[in-house]
Parts: structure tokens; C-alpha cells; sequence
């Protein structure tokens, strides 16, 4: 018999299709953390308000301790471990270290992937990004460490 | 979470007859960016989500009225920059992008902004009593926590506040929201969707379990080209508002010809300013008129013993932000 709370669903993860049986309940956070072993995204507040497991769904950033992985059947998602090319890290990935944007570490996946969708959607509007614009825009991350002022300045020098 | 089982409607009628015939177990899921985190509380208990972001109410339409026709399962950010909606309505872009964070606002739809459960701290925890969580448990929050809670309209039941932006806005522009319900197709404004509290503050608005939102029409309305929104809260951003303000204002011969006004933050359902807007009509476009008129409305408001800072809060914010756009 077919048991209603769990689901067969694929997800091309980081580019490569995953079929995946799935309990209803499962966020798209545990899916990747507990069966993907894709750690990068962080379980910080799991209800939507910090931002550490925010990744690309369909190239829109998200918070994936909100998204139920069963409504995302059919879905692309991109992880902070999808972005690099080999050794060949992404412009965030390189301005994060060029600016010291970090310090634990633990929120940086998610700022990082949170700002490559920012970045789109700037682009998508022609909206300027001025540092004031820059903090508004990636104020759904929040940085325990305080490494606001860093995480900024590598931000806008990607978008320049 | 409770075990539940998922499905992804993709015809509206047999959406709504699902939830229909399940009496109260079933419901609809939208971005889940409130029912999902409602669920890792316990406080949603459903045993089936009906998935309604695929049906086919995801556009944004002009109609032949020269008004929008604005799709459900649309998402906040993509309306929020819509070219229309930036042009004829500003006030309703600048309400969304005040609402919570970019990653919510693209994964939040328009029926599921609309029917977000308040933030009441006593709601949102199980072990807490609540009128509205729990029937006759009371009301915690009335003698306890209630800074951020209502100022006016509010019932010995229940002080809560609705907690969405974007439906400040709806309301101060005049929104239609149609429904396909058990019943049928049906609409009403904006304004009759929410309730408030009453003796029955578990109902937020007046809709059935299997009334579906389908779409939220606006009206032409060229005053709204003239129009802002404006939020106060705790911190700069990613805040729930302590009071906001919806307006949009023709000024005639120094004159106010018309206006268009919603506070937020203060009741149970996104406060129209009928009061306010009466008194403003014919009246001179100064910042004395605004205040007497933020009076006439705020004239019933009861605060409770700590959140009476509110009151002048949206006195003051009705007056800056009417002055500003009249001064442009
Ligand atoms: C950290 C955080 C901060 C936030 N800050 C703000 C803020 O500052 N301002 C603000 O306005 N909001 C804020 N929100 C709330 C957010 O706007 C809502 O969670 C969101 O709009 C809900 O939309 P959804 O599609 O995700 O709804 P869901 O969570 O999917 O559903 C919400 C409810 O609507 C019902 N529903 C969904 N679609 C329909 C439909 N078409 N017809 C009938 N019923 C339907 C569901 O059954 C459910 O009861 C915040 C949320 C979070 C998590
Ligand atoms: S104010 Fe309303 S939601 Fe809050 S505890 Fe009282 S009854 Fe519950
Ligand atoms: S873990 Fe998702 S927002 Fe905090
Ligand atoms: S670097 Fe430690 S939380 Fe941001």
C-alpha cells in the first residue's frame, strides 16, 4: 500500500537529479543536510527568521527550513556547494574572503547565496544598489558575529 | 509536526472540494512560510495540505476596467515589483517590500499574505492558554504581553493584531478578493474579509475552511498614483510593524479632494480610516486638518496598560506621512 505521508520526488540538486523518497514533513533544509550530506546550508533558527539556510530554489533564493521538500517536486536548487567551478571559487564566494566578510563562518552560506539572488533581482528591477540598498535588500540574513559592514562592502563589489 | 499527507492540486474546483469534504482536516498550503512554521509549533495540526500554488491564479492582469487583476498564488516579490503596480499603485509595492525578508517574500503568495495568523506570542506557543488557538482558554495576552497588540477595535476575547503589510494596503486601495468556495464563485471587499475579534477571535475572517482565494482585483484609482506606505517598528528592518499607514491623497486647490487611508499594526483586521478620510474631504491639505482627522479616528481607540504609546505613535505617523504626500 502507498503510505500518504511519504512522497517520491525529484530535485536536480547543485545540477545532478536526485530521486528521493521523502516524508511529508521533511524540509528542503533536511533533505539536503540529512540525506544529501550537503552541510553548507545552516539550521540556525529553522523558522524563517535568520537566514543561515538560505539557498537557490529555480535561481529565487529561499529559506529552506520553510519549504516542505514534497511541494518542490520538479524544482532545481543551488547550494552554497554549487557554486564554485572546480577550484575556480564564485565573485561572492572570492569577495567574501577579499573582505574578511566572516567570522564563525556559520552564516556565511546563506549570505552568500542570499546575495547572488539579491544581486538578480537588483538586476531584474535596474535597481541601484547603494550600500543603504545593499542592507535593506539583505536584511533576511543575520550575522551573530556582526560582520555586517564587511559582508557590504564584498556585496557591493561584486555588483559593481 | 504531526504526520500529514500532500498533495499538489491542479484544478481549482477539486481543490476546493477536497478541503470541503474533510471536515477541518485538510488545508490549503501556499508558499508555507506561515502554515509550516505554525506546524513545527503545533499550533496548525493538519492531516492533509492541498498544495494550491500550481493552480492556474498565478498572473497579474490588467482589466478592462483599467484596474489589476492580481493571481493568489502570485508571489509577493513579484508583485511587489510589478510595473503597474509601481506606477498606479506605489503604495502596495512599498507595503510588500516592507514585510518581511526577500527570501520570504518570493516563496509567500497573495492568499497566504492575506490569511497569515497573527504574532501573538501566546498564539504561537501551545503550552500558553489563547482564545484564539484554544476556544474559552482566555486571554493571556490582555494582562500580560501586549505591547505590540491592538489599540482599537479589540474585545475582552481577544487583543490580537493581523500582522500583513501588503493588506494595509489592499485595504486602503479599495481590493476586491474573489473566492471559490464551497458555495460557489463569489467576492467582497477587502475590508469585510477580516473580522474582528469579537466572541469568536479563533475565526480571523469570515471565510469557510474551503473557500479558496483565487484572485485580489483592484480598482482604477488615479489618486493611488499619490500614495505611500510607511511602517514603524522595532528595528530598521525584518520587523513586524508597531503601527504603519497606508494613504493616497489628491490635493485640489490646496484642498483635499480625495483620499485613500489604512493603518496597520493597531486591530485585529488592517484598520480602513473611513472616520479620518470624511473628515479630511473638502478640508485644507495642513498638517492641523491631518491631525484632527487622525482624532476623529482614533477617537475609539482603548489601549491596554502597555501599548498606549501607540496611539500617539499613529497619530503622528498619519500626520508625517499625509504631509509628505502633499508636499510631494
Ligand atoms: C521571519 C518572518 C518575518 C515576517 N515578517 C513579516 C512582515 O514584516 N510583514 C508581513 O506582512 N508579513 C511578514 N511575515 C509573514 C509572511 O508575509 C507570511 O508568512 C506570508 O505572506 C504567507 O504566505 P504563504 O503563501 O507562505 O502562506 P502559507 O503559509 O502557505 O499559508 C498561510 C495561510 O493561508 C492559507 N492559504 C494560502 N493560500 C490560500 C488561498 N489561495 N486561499 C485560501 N487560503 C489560503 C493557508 O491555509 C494558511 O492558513 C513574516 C514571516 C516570517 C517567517
Ligand atoms: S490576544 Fe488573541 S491571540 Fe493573543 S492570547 Fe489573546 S486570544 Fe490569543
Ligand atoms: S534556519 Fe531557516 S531562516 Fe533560520
Ligand atoms: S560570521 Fe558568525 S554569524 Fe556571521
Amino acid at each position: 500500500m502507498v503510505d500518504p505521508q511519504r512522497a517520491a520526488i525529484t530535485l536536480a540538486i547543485n545540477g545532478a537529479e536526485q530521486h528521493l523518497e521523502v516524508d511529508t514533513r521533511a524540509t528542503l533544509l533536511d533533505v539536503l543536510r540529512e540525506r544529501l550530506d550537503l552541510i553548507g546550508a545552516k539550521k540556525g533558527c529553522d523558522h524563517g527568521q535568520c537566514g543561515s539556510c538560505t539557498v537557490l530554489i529555480d535561481g529565487r533564493r529561499a529559506k529552506s527550513c520553510l519549504a516542505l521538500a514534497v511541494a518542490l517536486d520538479g524544482s532545481s536548487i543551488t547550494t552554497v556547494e554549487g557554486l564554485a567551478d572546480g577550484d575556480e571559487l564564485h565573485p561572492l564566494q572570492a569577495a567574501f574572503i577579499d573582505h574578511d566578510a566572516f567570522q564563525c563562518g556559520y552564516c556565511t552560506p546563506g549570505q552568500i547565496c542570499s546575495a547572488i539572488g539579491m544581486l538578480e533581482e537588483a538586476r531584474a528591477e535596474g535597481a541601484e544598489l547603494t550600500p543603504e540598498a545593499i542592507r535593506e535588500r539583505m536584511s533576511g540574513n543575520i550575522c551573530r558575529c556582526g560582520a555586517y559592514p564587511n559582508i557590504v562592502a564584498a556585496i557591493a563589489e561584486v555588483a559593481e | 509536526m504531526k504526520p500529514f499527507a500532500y498533495e499538489r492540486a491542479d484544478e481549482t474546483a477539486r481543490a476546493v472540494s477536497t478541503v470541503a469534504g474533510s471536515h477541518g482536516h485538510a488545508t490549503f498550503l501556499g508558499g508555507g512560510t506561515n502554515l509550516v512554521d505554525l506546524m513545527k509549533l503545533g499550533v496548525a495540526t493538519p492531516e492533509r495540505l492541498v498544495d494550491v500554488t500550481r493552480l492556474p491564479h498565478a498572473e497579474i492582469t490588467e482589466t478592462k476596467y483599467g484596474g489589476l487583476l492580481i493571481g493568489a498564488a502570485v508571489r509577493n516579490s513579484d508583485l511587489a515589483v510589478h510595473p503597474l503596480v509601481r506606477e498606479r499603485y506605489p503604495v502596495l509595492s512599498e507595503a510588500i517590500l516592507a514585510g518581511a525578508s526577500g527570501q520570504i517574500r518570493n516563496m509567500a503568495t497573495i492568499g497566504g499574505n492575506l490569511l497569515q495568523r497573527t504574532r501573538c506570542p501566546y498564539f504561537q506557543d501551545v503550552s500558553k492558554a489563547c482564545n484564539k488557538r484554544a476556544p474559552g482558554s482566555g486571554c493571556p495576552a490582555r494582562h500580560g504581553e501586549h505591547r505590540e497588540l491592538a489599540i482599537i477595535g479589540h474585545s475582552e476575547h481577544c487583543v490580537a493584531t493581523h500582522p500583513s503589510d501588503m493588506a494595509v494596503a489592499l485595504a486602503a486601495l479599495g481590493a476586491e478578493v474573489h473566492v471559490h468556495g464551497g458555495q460557489g464563485l463569489w467576492s467582497i471587499p477587502l475590508t469585510d474579509l477580516h473580522r474582528l475579534p469579537g466572541e469568536m477571535p479563533q475565526r480571523d475572517t469570515i471565510l469557510a475552511p474551503e473557500d479558496l482565494i483565487t484572485h485580489v482585483e483592484l480598482p482604477p484609482l488615479p489618486l493611488a498614483r499619490n500614495s505611500r506606505y510607511r511602517k514603524v517598528r522595532d528595528r530598521a528592518s525584518f520587523a513586524f510593524a508597531l503601527v504603519s499607514l497606508a494613504a493616497a491623497v489628491e490635493v485640489d486647490g490646496g484642498n483635499v479632494a480625495d483620499c485613500r487611508i489604512a493603518f496597520g499594526g493597531i486591530a485585529h483586521k488592517p484598520w480602513r480610516a473611513r472616520k479620518a478620510e470624511e473628515t479630511l474631504r473638502g478640508r485644507p491639505a495642513t498638517p492641523d486638518a491631518f491631525g484632527a482627522a487622525a482624532d476623529a479616528e482614533l477617537a475609539d481607540a482603548r489601549p491596554l496598560r502597555d501599548n498606549g504609546f501607540k496611539l500617539l505613535l499613529a497619530r503622528n505617523l498619519f500626520v508625517r506621512v499625509l504631509t509628505d504626500l502633499v508636499d510631494g
